[in-house]
């Protein structure tokens, strides 16, 4: 069987939904409350590594391609320097040009809101990419190993 | 402010006896766990100074950091060290912790250096005082790390695109020799 036990599968179908949600939430409110970009991006990578974890990599690729990752990484890079260069049209890169709403609104603080949710998409992705990568890596060697541990 | 000097105190020494632990154990998934429980702690010392942000970043992408280390740990065959350290390394290592120290007694020592949080505390008390007017970011680390320091943000965010690079290029599975990477690892 691939992957881990019907146990942790079950679980992990139950919990990586909220998991998602919780870092999405993060991402949003990063700006009012603690968090921001680059965790609540961590915390969704972690979601997609856990369904990695627990069904194997077909179920994760399946859920997010790496052809999908691969984009949203470099969307997430390239998003972040068009929000920078836009601030070059009031003057400086990187000026806040964007209105700045209502103070403690979502809709609030300009460029910010915007510059988190790509950060966490250029977050997420990437540590997503960097486990699937280390995970696909001699993943035969590991089965073997935990096989000889267990008999 | 409250004084909470003990429950750091008690968090640092802890720490300092995980990373001994770390560094002399001969497990190396012995040597990742106490790793990831001196970051624990670490993430436990950043909650009691006040800083959620930070101790929130510094949980999450420990636990990362430990699933990456053991799986990491775990694929390579040998997972034990018993072979002696090296003297030379051992009497070089400890050559340069004393220069350390004794260049670090002679900056912070003497009276040329300007005192602790000096010149810094005059940026940051720009930041306190505009930042939620200037960008109405409820969030001040927020309003500090991509607004006023968004250059910051931006060299982080690539400095993660080339680690993604080099871990693809590294580990990739086309166009590599069988027994290649083997041989490497």
């Amino acid at each position: 069987m691939k992957g881990m036990t019907l146990i942790v599968k079950t679980i992990t179908d139950f919990v990586a939904a909220f998991i998602v949600v919780f870092g999405a939430y993060i991402v949003l409110y990063g700006h009012l409350t603690p968090g921001g970009g680059f965790a609540g991006g961590v915390i969704i990578a972690c979601a997609f590594i856990l369904v990695m974890l627990a069904h194997g990599k077909e179920q994760a690729f399946a859920r997010l391609p790496e052809k999908a990752a691969h984009a949203l990484d470099s969307g997430g890079a390239l998003a972040f320097l068009i929000i920078g260069w836009l601030g070059v049209s009031g003057g400086f890169f990187f000026l806040n040009v964007f209105g700045r709403g209502e103070m403690f609104r979502l809709l609030s603080s300009g460029m910010i809101f915007p510059l988190n949710i790509a950060i966490a998409f250029k977050v997420g992705s990437s540590l997503f990419l960097v486990f699937a990568a280390l995970a696909m890596f001699r993943r035969r060697s590991f089965r073997s190993m935990i096989e000889e541990e267990l008999s | 402010m409250e004084n909470i000097a003990p429950q750091l105190y008690t968090l640092l020494v802890f720490m300092v006896i995980g990373s001994v632990v770390a560094v002399e154990t001969k497990n190396l998934l012995s040597a990742v766990i106490s790793v990831s429980a001196v970051g624990f702690a670490l993430s436990v010392a950043f909650l009691f100074m006040g800083a959620p942000d930070i101790a929130i970043t510094q949980l999450v992408v420990e636990i990362l950091v430990l699933i990456i280390l053991i799986r990491g740990t775990i694929l390579l065959d040998n997972t034990s060290v018993e072979t002696h350290r090296d003297t030379l390394a051992v009497v070089t290592s400890l050559i340069f912790f004393g220069l350390l120290l004794g260049f670090g007694a002679m900056i912070f020592g003497s009276k040329g250096f300007p005192e602790f949080g000096e010149p810094l505390m005059r940026v940051s008390r720009v930041y306190v005082q505009t930042g939620l007017p200037a960008t109405y970011a409820a969030n001040i680390v927020t309003s500090v790390i991509l607004d006023f320091r968004a250059y910051d943000t931006l060299g982080e965010a690539t400095v993660l695109f080339a680690s993604v690079l080099g871990a693809l290029a590294l580990l990739r599975k086309d166009g590599k020799v069988k027994g290649e990477g083997v041989a490497a690892a």
